[in-house]
């Protein structure tokens, strides 16, 4: 009884202490951000960031314990504005893309480089400040576009730009019998039999004749069914 | 609306849960951009400047996973109907579906000789609130949605969710 005692004892006083450190870790907290100097500005980057990844977690959690859930074949099937997707998502896609894909992306983050360049090393003090400054950074960016022109001048030679690949060769398969024979074979003209008796042609005639002559049958009349 | 009523008090306001989330349901409820007939000019007009139901916070999405309502706004044929069940089951609950005009309603004009017409969109999905009207004028549409915020006011999703011996 005693032992058992003391037991939760001792686990009380061990809780106690670790309350006791997150306490005091948190005080210090406090304490640097109440002083933003302890702080430097990476940090509180990394606050920032924290609290963002925090606040995201806790929406999603949030919306996990709150939300109702009731699922079902069709909600957790493909949407295709209504319509039933045909085969599975799982297809092969023509590699042409990502090669298109990897050249806007080249051009794109370029010109996010470009954007901030422009702006940032473009400023007439640091110009003013040294002469040689502004050749330095327009030679810079020359580099860098010269880099990516000759990967677009690269890609255009090879015709990786256009779809339908210019320069195809057509599977040919070596055949002995030359083409003059086929010429030959397609341009005679052949006698067709008369397959078509005289007599049954007559009886046709005959027949249609006779259609003709009958009266023809009344057309429909659409009929409207009166409201009671 | 009882938070709102709380609000003008002071500043403090002390709510259940459910309705702290029925207040914030209500208050974008996003229809999904679905028209299928000339009802669905009609619910641009309600969502364009002259009538900006986006003040309501009622703004089109184009998926049906980011959106609450889902508005019937047309004749709802045989055909149409599949897809309307299949996008209305694709909606993430909870989901509230509003009947706008006589079409949808019950079939309208094509009540009797519309051999091709689902005489009513009730037939295949709950329908929350219905408007009348060939077609309804904006305002009219304004007012369903205004019916479906105090519906949803009177919701208790959470306590049916935790207390399934109460609902």
């Amino acid at each position: 009884m005693i032992r058992k005692i003391r037991a939760v004892f001792k686990e009380i006083i061990r809780n106690f202490k670790f309350l006791t450190r997150v306490n005091e870790i948190f005080v210090k907290f406090v304490i640097i951000m109440d002083d933003p100097a302890q702080l430097s500005e990476y940090g509180k980057i990394l606050i920032i960031l924290l609290i963002g990844a925090l606040l995201v977690c806790a929406t999603i959690f949030l919306a996990r314990l709150i939300s109702p859930k009731k699922n079902n074949p069709i909600k957790s099937g493909t949407y295709e504005c209504g319509e039933d997707p045909i085969g599975s998502s799982w297809v092969q896609f023509n590699p042409r893309f990502y090669v298109i894909a990897l050249v806007f992306l080249l051009f794109d983050v370029e010109l996010i480089f470009i954007f901030p360049w422009a702006t940032v090393f473009g400023q007439s003090e640091y110009i003013a400040a040294d002469g040689r400054w502004g050749w330095f950074t327009m030679i810079e960016m020359a580099m860098f576009i010269g880099v990516l022109i000759l990967g677009l001048i690269f890609v255009w030679k090879k015709g990786d730009l256009e779809w339908v690949k210019p320069n195809v060769s057509l599977p040919k398969v070596p055949v002995a019998i030359p083409d003059s024979a086929y010429a030959s074979l397609n341009s005679t003209t052949y006698q067709v039999r008369d397959y078509k008796g005289h007599a049954v042609e007559a009886s046709i005639v005959e027949k249609r004749a006779e259609e003709v002559i009958a009266t023809p049958k009344p057309a429909f009349k659409p009929r409207f069914k009166k409201p009671e | 609306m009882s938070l709102e009523s709380q609000l003008q008090n002071n500043g403090v306001v002390v709510a259940k849960l459910d309705d702290l989330l029925n207040w914030a349901r209500l208050s974008s409820m996003w229809p999904m951009s679905f028209g299928i007939a000339c009802c669905a000019i009609e619910m641009m007009g309600a969502m364009a400047s002259t009538y900006d139901l986006d003040r309501m916070g009622v703004f089109p999405r184009p998926s049906p996973r980011q959106s609450d309502v889902i508005i019937i706004a047309g004749t709802v044929t045989f055909k149409m109907a599949d897809r309307i069940k299949k996008l209305y089951e694709q909606m993430p609950d909870p989901k509230y579906v509003i009947s706008m005009g006589s079409c949808s309603n019950c079939g309208g004009p094509y009540w009797q000789h519309g051999y091709h017409v689902v005489k009513g969109v009730d037939k295949i999905i709950p329908v929350d609130v219905y408007v009348q009207g060939c077609p309804p004028r904006p305002e009219a549409l304004i007012g369903a949605f205004i019916e479906l915020q105090k519906k949803i006011d009177k919701e208790s999703l959470l306590g049916e969710q935790l207390f399934k011996e109460k609902a």
